[in-house]
């Protein structure tokens, strides 16, 4: 449909009002929801993924696009609610207990937020208790739990031992990252996932999500 | 004369340092310490509570800039003077603190073990142009809680030079400063004779954690001198423009130039930093780049200006692999900060955006050292004029080889580099095996290391280390400490 390559093409130049009008145009023109959201604004927004891999375009590229996204989703959110449209999970993000390097975790956040997640950002220096206990209470998909600090890393399996007991295991997925950690620790501690960067984190929690 | 960088126009650094003190006395910073904000309050700072923010007056600064001293010595585990912090006289100091050691059998990065710690320590205690120790990776056979604390157990059992450290908690502090004290003697003795400089970190933009700013505090109490590591990340957490960057780091490290000094008036301290710019293809923080160095070079131009002695992360790489690049981004930064006089600069060895040190890559790394401590020395006359002389001498006898003033300035004038740098004719080199940098440069780290004599301190003090470092370990339920065999 020719609106919704609009709506795409106009995120991809991150022009925010432009996707804002679009969008409402497209409802006016009794689209369905899903549709304007799947090919119109998560259809730019994976185009805009795929260039950023490329280094076709830069991060703050990705950014004002993920920024157009949201403006249309604004509109787009009340229909969706209304026709029970699943949205694409709560994230869960914040920096162990004890480290408070979060430049990569905030990071992180801005691109799966742009990405269409909900993520609730709990901060850095985050205990175990407060990540189960906001993963619990936001009936959260995932919990993103980041590290930059050897020290530090052990506190994610604390988080997983607790997620386990709290007999969310099977329910929430985690995800870990930063400069210490990877996909062989993630495996040794029972995470579902490791990401290197912002971009791979969306693609690895599209996956666990899907 | 000393060859000299300068990126900076006078009237560029007073209008960097305005703005900067403008931003502290109107912005601020969070501090997230209860202590310092009630020193700085205290001092006539103006405390927000609500808002967690102390806005530093210009004055306040100008009595720290009164206060804080324009250089300080190091003194290595014998008492020995090692380190003159001050004018333009430049040390180099290994990287520090990283996660990863690059294991020279398979060329991947691993998890470094105490063994490692050890053979690192014995190999910077016999390298010539690298002055200090710094606590370089973190032993992964301990509990991840005293990490920091048994590195610099490690460092101070098993080698001499001072040591670059930090502490990553409050509390680890304290046994850090109890090693030091057993090695001096006494407090006093410590404070008079420093035998380490703990890094502190502000966080960008314009905040200061619990945890380094209390260091600052602690250190400040003990006389241990400090370098203040301010980060910002041009384009990310800080202004995309190189003197916005400056702007930024200006203000973050007159910040804690301040807190040290209401702390304790003299505290010894470097104008340091760790900047980068933020590679937006990446979402990394590239050490090796050219702007990331320039950046460097300038806040130390600031430091200097101010008259206070300088460090900075600079001379280290962001390849994976001891390969060219890693040649070409050390050796630039390194060579940028000889030239702009760096009191301290730390980064040999270091790989991977610093998470990655290498041994073999610290015998080349002090290659470069030695090459730059030369080009420091600058071109000078040595007995040189009258030329005639001289040359009536080589036309009289066909060449140089063995004249007085030849044996004489030989040593001095021509820098020899080791074992690592070839310079073999090509059949030789073949004969000898055809050897590459990186099998050069392993031969080196394996035949120190095998040169090294042990311990240099007294039993006793040995004893007291080791009884120290035990209690710790068992705080944090580690029975014994891992076997110290290599
Ligand atoms: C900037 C920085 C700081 C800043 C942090 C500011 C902030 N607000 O975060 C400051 C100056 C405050 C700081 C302080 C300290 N730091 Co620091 N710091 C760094 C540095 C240089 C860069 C980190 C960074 O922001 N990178 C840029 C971001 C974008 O990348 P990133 O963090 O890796 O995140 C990306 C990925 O990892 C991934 N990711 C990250 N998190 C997550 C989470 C999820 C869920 C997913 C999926 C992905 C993901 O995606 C991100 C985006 O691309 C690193 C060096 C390094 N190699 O990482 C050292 C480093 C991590 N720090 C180090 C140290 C030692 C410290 C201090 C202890 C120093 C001190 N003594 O004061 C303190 C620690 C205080 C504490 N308790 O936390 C060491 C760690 C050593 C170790 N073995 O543990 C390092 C490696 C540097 C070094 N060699 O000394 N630091």
């Amino acid at each position: 449909m020719e609106i919704l390559e609009k709506i795409a093409a106009q995120l991809q130049q991150g022009e925010e009002e432009e996707v804002a009008a679009l969008t409402q145009r497209a409802i006016d023109a009794q689209i369905e929801p899903k549709q304007i959201l799947d090919q119109g604004l998560i259809g730019g927004m994976n185009v805009v993924g795929e260039l950023f891999r490329d280094h076709e375009i830069f991060l703050p590229e990705v950014l004002l696009a993920a920024k157009a996204m949201h403006a249309g989703l604004d509109r787009l959110k009340p229909l969706l609610e209304a026709a029970d449209v699943p949205s694409r999970g709560k994230v869960i993000l914040g920096t162990v207990q004890g480290d408070l390097h979060d430049i990569g975790k905030n990071l992180v956040g801005i691109m799966l937020r742009g990405a269409g997640f909900e993520v609730i950002d709990l901060g850095n220096d985050v205990s175990p208790e407060r990540f189960v206990q906001a993963a619990k209470e936001n009936d959260a998909a995932v919990i993103g739990m980041s590290a930059l600090l050897t020290t530090t890393m052990p506190v994610m399996k604390q988080v997983i031992t607790l997620l386990t007991e709290a007999g969310l295991g099977s329910r929430v997925r985690t995800i870990i990252g930063g400069a210490p950690v990877s996909g062989d620790f993630a495996q040794q501690i029972g995470a579902d996932a490791y990401a290197y960067d912002g971009a791979n984190a969306v693609e690895q929690i599209k996956a666990l999500t899907v | 004369m000393r060859p000299k960088l300068r990126l900076l126009a006078d009237d560029l650094i007073t209008r960097i340092l305005d703005e900067a003190r403008e931003i502290l006395s109107t912005l601020g910073v969070e501090i997230h310490n209860d202590a310092v904000v009630t020193l700085l309050g205290d001092h006539g700072a103006q405390v927000d509570r609500e808002a967690g923010r102390v806005r530093i007056p210009g004055t306040l600064v100008d009595r720290a800039l009164e206060s804080a001293p324009s250089g300080f010595r190091l003194y290595d585990a014998l008492g020995q003077e090692t380190h003159d912090l001050s004018g333009d006289r430049v040390y180099f100091t290994p990287g520090s603190a990283a996660i990863n050691l690059l294991d020279p059998e398979s060329g991947e990065m691993r998890r470094p073990t105490t063994a490692d710690y050890i053979r690192f320590v014995k190999l910077v205690t016999a390298l010539p142009h690298v002055a200090s120790q710094s606590t370089a990776f973190i032993p992964a056979d301990v509990p991840e809680r005293i990490s920091d604390s048994y590195r610099l157990y490690l460092s101070l059992r098993h080698g001499v030079k001072p040591v670059v450290t930090g502490a990553f908690t409050i509390e680890a502090f304290e046994v850090m400063k109890d090693l030091q004290v057993a090695v001096r003697g006494s407090g006093e003795a410590l404070a008079e004779k420093p035998l380490t400089v703990f890094s502190c970190c502000p966080t960008a933009p314009l905040k200061w954690s619990d945890v380094t700013s209390q260091n600052l505090l602690d250190c400040a109490a003990y006389g241990i001198p400090v370098e203040y590591i301010s980060m910002p990340l041009s384009g990310f957490m800080a202004p995309v423009t190189l003197v916005g960057t400056l702007v930024q780091h200006t203000a973050e490290t007159l910040s804690g130039l301040v807190i040290s000094q209401l702390a304790q008036p003299g505290a010894p301290a470097l104008y340091g930093g760790s900047p980068a710019i933020f590679d937006v293809r990446y979402e990394t923080t590239p050490m090796g780049a050219v702007e990331t160095q320039m950046i460097d070079c300038a806040y130390a131009e600031i430091g200097k200006h101010l008259g206070l002695p300088t460090q900075a992360y600079i001379g280290l790489s962001d390849a994976k692999q001891l390969d060219a690049q890693a040649g070409i981004e050390s050796a630039m930064g390194a060579t940028l900060a000889t030239l702009a006089g760096i009191n301290n600069i730390s980064g040999p060895g270091m790989l991977d955006f610093e998470s990655c040190q290498s041994l073999e890559k610290l015998v080349v790394d002090n290659e470069i050292c030695g090459m730059l401590l030369r080009l420091a020395e600058g071109i000078v006359p040595r007995d040189d004029f009258p030329a005639r002389p001289l040359f009536e001498e080589m036309l009289r006898e066909g060449h140089m080889l063995i004249a007085k003033h030849s044996r004489t300035h030989l040593r001095s004038e021509h820098y020899f580099p080791g074992a690592t740098i070839d310079r073999a004719q090509r059949s030789r080199w073949q004969d000898e095996g055809a050897r590459t940098l990186r099998q050069r440069a392993h031969g080196e780290v394996e035949r120190l290391i095998a040169a090294d004599t042990g311990p240099v301190l007294a039993a006793e003090t040995l004893r007291a280390l080791e009884d120290l470092m035990v209690a710790e370990a068992r705080r944090h339920g580690l029975e014994r400490l891992p076997a110290e065999e290599n």
